[in-house]
Parts: C-alpha cells; structure tokens; sequence
C-alpha cells in the first residue's frame, strides 16, 4: 500500500501523462530532492524555483490565466502567509473579469503538527484558506483519498488548495490506488528515489488508472447513532481511535472525513446530526475562528430544534505558535484524549 | 528629461546605432510651453513617417479627451472613483500600437496597471467601453460593474485583469512568460508577456521577483518590463524614497538589457518599443525599460484629480506637429472636438445603460456559476 506521499506522487504523474499538466514547481520539488516530502520525486515536469513564496503564486496564476496547467508548491504552509494577497487575486480573478478569466491551478502545502516541527513547520491553514472565495480546499486523510483529490484539484477549473497533513505523508493506506502493486517494497523500488546518487535514475511507473474523488463530497468512516463526529485530516486517524475506544464501551459514533472543506458536505452532515442529535467538530486549526465554527454555527442555526447537546468544536488552542518540546505541542492541538474527552462531554449532555 | 541609455547585451549593431541616433535626436523633445522656431527642422519628427505621427496624435487626444471625460463624469456624480494615465500617453499609445494581439500564449500578454488607457485606446478599445467601466453598467466588458476605472479586462487581447494592488503584475507575468517560453523552445509562435508599472510599485518585492524569475540562466523568460516613471507615490516623491539613480539600473545586477526613456516623447518611446520588443521576440530574453512619465491629474479622484504641472505630452506634441506644419492647428482644434463630442454621446448612452443585480453577486464564483453559496451546499 502506498502512503500519502507515494499517493501524491502517483496522482501528479497521473496528471502529467494523461490531465495536461505541465508544470510543477515549488522550491525542492524537483530533482535531487523531489519535495521535502518526496511527493514529487522522479516527475518529468517538476522543476526547483527560486526560494520566494510570491513568486511561485505568482508564477502559478500567470501559467493559470496563460492555460496551462500548473501545481505550485509552498514548502510548508507556514510560509504561505506572505502570499495571501495573491491567493486573493487568484481566487477573485474569475469573479472579478465577470467570468472572463479562470485560474485552473492547484497550490498544495504540507499543514498542520505531529512531525515536531515546532514555531515555523507546523501551522494549520484550513481556518484560512476557507476564507478564500473562489478556492476550493481539500485535506485529505488517507493515502487513496489524496489521489483521488489530486486527480479531481487538477481537473478542476478553479483554483484549488491541496493542503497536505505532514504527519500522515509516511503513513500507509489499507486501500489500494487503483494501478499500484499490492506489495509496497515492489511500489517502493518502482517509484522511490534512490538514497545517494540520483542522477541516473528514473521511476518506473504503475499503470495507473484515474480514480477522481468528487470535491465536495465527505466520506462516511464509521456509521454510528449516538454522536456524530467530523473531522478531516491528522485528527481524523485519532477521531478513528477515539471512536473505536467509545465503541468498547457500547457508545455508537458517527465518523464523517469531510476530505473537502469548500465547497463542503452538508447533506452528508445535516442527515448524520439529524441522526445522532449530538455534534463535535474536531481539526487542530486555532480555536478562533475557526473553520468548525462555522459548522457548529451551521448546525444551531439549521438544525437547532433537532439537536440533543450544544454542538462543540475540539481545536487547537489559540495560541502564537507550536512550542518544540513534546509537551508544548502536546498542549497545544487535539489529541486523543481530548477527542474521548469531547466526545463524553457532547455525550453526557441532557437537552 | 534622461535620453536612453543601454546596456549593449544581445543588441545588432544596426540595434546599437538606432539607439544612439534616437539618443542624440531625444534633444528635440519639447518642454510644455517650449515651441520650435518658425522653419527650423524638428529632426525627432523625421524618424518616422508623417502618417504614423498623426494616428500616433490622433490616439493620444482621443485618449485624453477620455481620460478627461472620466474625470467629468467622476466629478458629476456619475461615478464613485477615478483613476487612470492622463500624462502617459506618449507612452501607452506607444505601446498599445505595438501589441501582438490576440488570445492565447501565441500573442502578446499585458499585464497593465491602473494608468493605461492610452494603451487599450490605441490597441482599439471603443471610448464607451472605458465608460460602462467608470459607471459600474452591467454592459461593462471588463468587470460588469464590479471594478473601477481603468481596471480593464479583454481576454480577447490577453489583457488580464487590472488589479488595484501595486505590482502583483510584475510576478504574475513571470507564468506568462514561463507559457510563451514553453512554446517558443517547441517551435510555436508565441509572444511576449508586457508588464506596466508605476515607479513606487518597484519597492515591493514582487518586482525584485520579476527580475528574478525573468531572468534565471539557461531559462530566461520574453518579457517586456517596463516602468512609469512620474515621480510620485500618491503623495510620496520618488526622489525621498529611491537612492538608485534609475529604476532601470536594478535590472544591470540580473543581466537583462536596460535603458531609461524620455516617456513624454512619443517618438522616442516609440522607437524604444519598437527595438525593444524586437529584441525579446529575436532573443527570448526580458528587457527593462524606464519611461519618465507626467502624472497630470494627481493619484486618483482621492486627491481631487484636478489639473497639476508637469509637461504635457499631448500638447507637446501638438505644438511640434503644427510647428513643423504636418498639421494645421484648426485640425487639431476638430480633432478635441471630435472626441469631446463622442465621449460625452457615449457617457449619456452608458447613464441609460442596465447596472448590475444584486442576485448576480453570486455569478463566477466558480467556473460555470457553480454554486459558491454554502447556503445552498
């Protein structure tokens, strides 16, 4: 089975060969390195740019207005910030000509903690890409839904975000892409670069198959009656947990991987809440402002009358940083047991 | 006025001698109120034919009789803002009659700023579409009521839209580049990605990037960089904030061929296009130009857009024209009268013109007006 990187690297050649891509580029991404994650080793048409956040937005939304087809790189999001300006522009370009100009690019960045990353590697960037207009934003969980998105961000005519959840780059799938061997030391000698000299070496291919995951559309992980939770990206394998503990004790949980932020899955939403009657949103984004409370202010405004509990948001304390040390971090974003915590709370409320 | 200057990089020399023969002859650029002698030969005016001298007169009237109008129309209440080029046409007409156009990386991409009407102007853009703009009218071509003046749009042409932050111009013309230069190295025919600019948009970095990127060994990029310069920052003056002598001398650290132009002279500015764009449609390679500009109506309606000094470059070359007797000066007087009297008919057909709805904030958010309303996800 492929992890997230593989997955990643499989769907932009998927998109190379086969969707028009013509270029991708950020700062690393091409050869030796092929991304600090490897996600974009052995690409034919990755190249390295010069370290300057600006200038790759900007260069990926001339490419945009020019019709090719680009995904541009931010190493990590928490160097995204100084570009804000221009993922504006990007995404009121096609609004602003009065639907004369689209920008058809996809721009994906590492987020979010868990890899020690401390102050400047381990930002969240959900709360803000979602006040982007005219983006649309993904965050997968999972090695086959990051494919999956990748294909559909790049066959997408909007500008779309593909934020990358940096703990889960190594962490392997239990669902095959469709095309990649079953066995991943087979995968991994095909497509990963060599430690060392590089120069001469060349990926060989899977013969992949196109697998797009609509955006917009939410994943149903777990059907429950009690309480339903929803979740995207490094909190969804610990919602997983979480869920799967609550089960042993005889408490049924609703797990829904949003996957997409915007546009999102409301129908999926609404119907589980009318369900379960109970809600808690879980993403490790500072606390305010933050993107679950606008699904918790959703719900109380949509579904008031049904709910059983006050809906709750578990995220990351609103705090300047990530400090470095286990404990900082710790502190700082969700982690299991506040998820159990959350989850009791929500659970042992009486309407 | 600075005559141009050039670093020799890449040039012919037949490029090296026109140079040094527009440099020498930029002398005759006049001052306002500065008139050629009954008789004596004004030698700019023989660099080019008689015929292109007039439409290039005929396009820069045309431009500021607009540009003026805007201004009116401002003033009348007819619209909410004004900003625009009065005192770039020299310039902008220049470069508008230059322009590859067309749609797709094949032709020439622009990558305007907020002052370059004389440039739509001259590339063919109808006076009234510049109204509908100002007036907010859903018939806008540009932005359907959604942007201000001079923040032009016309996909036809690869004029993308005009933004109100400074600069951001600069880095987005890089992917242009990086598309037409894809294109030239498979054999295509392909442009030149065009950029315009004020002077104090060139303290952010995405100019620095612009340089950059443009300019990387063994991938460089066929780009027209160019820079208005008018000496002011809204109210901040070029000379209090640049310690460089030139703004095109930033481009010597990056290899790419400079030169500082007399933008008031449209003779001068001509020819400097001309050379200029040969060269980057010969080579691949970016140049960097400097064009010293008037700002004549100040920043914007924010400062009252009302008439300050500074040589006019229309009435220079006015007053050139008739001196020299290509034109007589009843000619020029029906030339303002012409174009008065069509921008004022197109200013009253556009107040009749339908403005946008509010049910269409919603329209393009996405391609194909996919809802972009979470109400209704």
């Amino acid at each position: 089975m492929a992890n997230m990187a593989q997955a990643i690297r499989m769907a932009l050649h998927y998109g190379e060969k086969n969707l028009g891509v013509t270029d991708v580029f950020g700062e690393d991404v091409g050869a030796p390195l092929g991304g600090v994650f490897t996600a974009t080793q052995g690409l034919e048409t990755a190249w390295n740019s010069p370290l300057d956040e600006r200038g790759i937005i900007s260069a990926a939304i001339g490419l945009g207005l020019a019709g090719d087809r680009c995904v541009a790189e931010i190493q990590f999001a928490d160097y995204i910030f100084n570009t804000i300006d221009l993922l504006k522009i990007a995404g009121n370009t096609l609004w602003a000509s009065n639907g004369q100009y689209n920008v058809p690019i996809v721009v994906m960045t590492p987020v979010g903690a868990g890899i020690r990353g401390s102050i400047y590697h381990s930002h969240s960037f959900d709360a803000w890409a979602t006040r982007l207009p005219g983006w649309k934003v993904v965050l997968p969980s999972t090695p086959l839904d990051a494919y999956g998105l990748m294909i559909s961000a790049i066959q997408d005519p909007n500008p779309v975000l593909f934020l990358k959840p940096k703990a889960l780059m190594r962490v392997r799938g239990d669902e095959l892409i469709p095309g990649e061997p079953a066995d991943e030391k087979e995968l991994k000698a095909m497509i990963d670069a060599p430690i060392g000299d590089r120069s001469k070496w060349k990926p060989r291919w899977p013969e992949l198959s196109e697998f797009a995951i609509p955006i917009g559309k939410g994943k149903l992980v777990r059907e429950g009656t009690d309480i339903t939770v929803v979740s995207y990206g490094r909190t969804m394998p610990l919602c997983v947990k979480a869920a799967e503990k609550m089960g042993a004790q005889g408490v049924s949980v609703e797990l829904i991987d949003l996957r997409s932020l915007y546009p999102y899955d409301w129908t999926m939403i609404r119907e589980s809440v009318q369900k379960t009657g109970r809600v808690l949103f879980v993403n490790e984004d500072t606390e305010v402002t933050n993107f679950g409370e606008h699904l918790a202010y959703r719900v109380t405004q949509e579904l008031f009358y049904e709910l059983m509990a006050r809906p709750k948001v578990l995220a990351g304390k609103n705090l300047p940083g990530i400090g470095l040390h286990p404990h900082l971090e710790e502190a700082s974003v969700p982690h299991l047991e506040d998820i159990e915590h959350a989850m009791a709370e929500v659970l042992a409320e009486v309407p | 006025m600075a005559g141009r200057t050039s670093s020799s990089r890449g040039m012919s020399k037949t490029d090296r001698a026109t140079v040094r023969k527009a440099k020498v002859l930029s002398g005759a650029s006049m001052k306002r109120g500065a008139r050629v002698k009954a008789g004596a030969r004004d030698r700019g005016l023989t660099l080019l034919p008689k015929a292109k001298l007039l439409e290039i007169m005929d396009l820069m009237v045309k431009s500021r009789v607009l540009e003026e109008r805007l201004i009116k129309v401002y003033k009348t209440g007819d619209a909410f803002f004004w900003i625009g080029g009065p005192g770039e046409e020299a310039f902008g007409v220049s470069l508008g009659m230059h322009v590859d156009k067309g749609h797709g990386p094949a032709h020439d991409f622009l990558h305007l700023h907020y002052r370059c009407t004389p440039t739509l102007i001259a590339m063919g853009m109808p006076m009234i579409d510049s109204l509908r703009l100002i007036m907010n009218r859903a018939t806008d071509p540009s932005t359907g009521g959604r942007n201000f003046a001079n923040h032009y749009c016309f996909p036809k042409w690869n004029v993308v839209p005009v933004s109100s932050p400074i600069e951001v111009q600069y880095g987005m013309a890089v992917g242009t580049g990086l598309a037409q230069r894809r294109r030239r190295l498979a054999g295509e025919k392909s442009g030149v990605s065009i950029i315009t600019g004020g002077d104090a948009g060139t303290a952010e970095g995405d100019f620095a990037s612009c340089l950059i990127w443009s300019s990387r060994p063994g991938a460089e990029l066929p780009m027209y960089i160019t820079v208005q310069n008018n000496k002011w920052g809204i109210s901040t003056s070029f000379d209090a904030q640049h310690g460089e002598k030139h703004i095109a001398d930033r481009g010597k650290a990056f290899g790419i061929r400079t030169s500082v132009v007399n933008g008031n002279d449209p003779v001068e500015a001509y020819l400097a296009i001309e050379q200029d764009l040969a060269y980057i449609r010969k080579t691949g390679r970016p140049v960097l130009t400097e064009f010293m500009v008037s700002r004549l109506y100040g920043h914007s309606s924010a400062s009252g857009a009302n008439r300050e000094a500074g040589e006019d470059c229309v009435e220079t070359f006015e007053k050139r024209l008739v001196d020299a007797r290509m034109i007589p000066a009843t000619h020029v007087k029906e030339l303002w009268q012409k174009y008065d009297d069509e921008s004022r008919a197109a200013a009253e057909q556009v107040r009749s013109e339908p403005v946008p709805t509010p049910e269409s904030v919603w329209e393009h958010v996405y391609v194909g007006s996919e809802n972009g309303d979470w109400r209704k996800f």
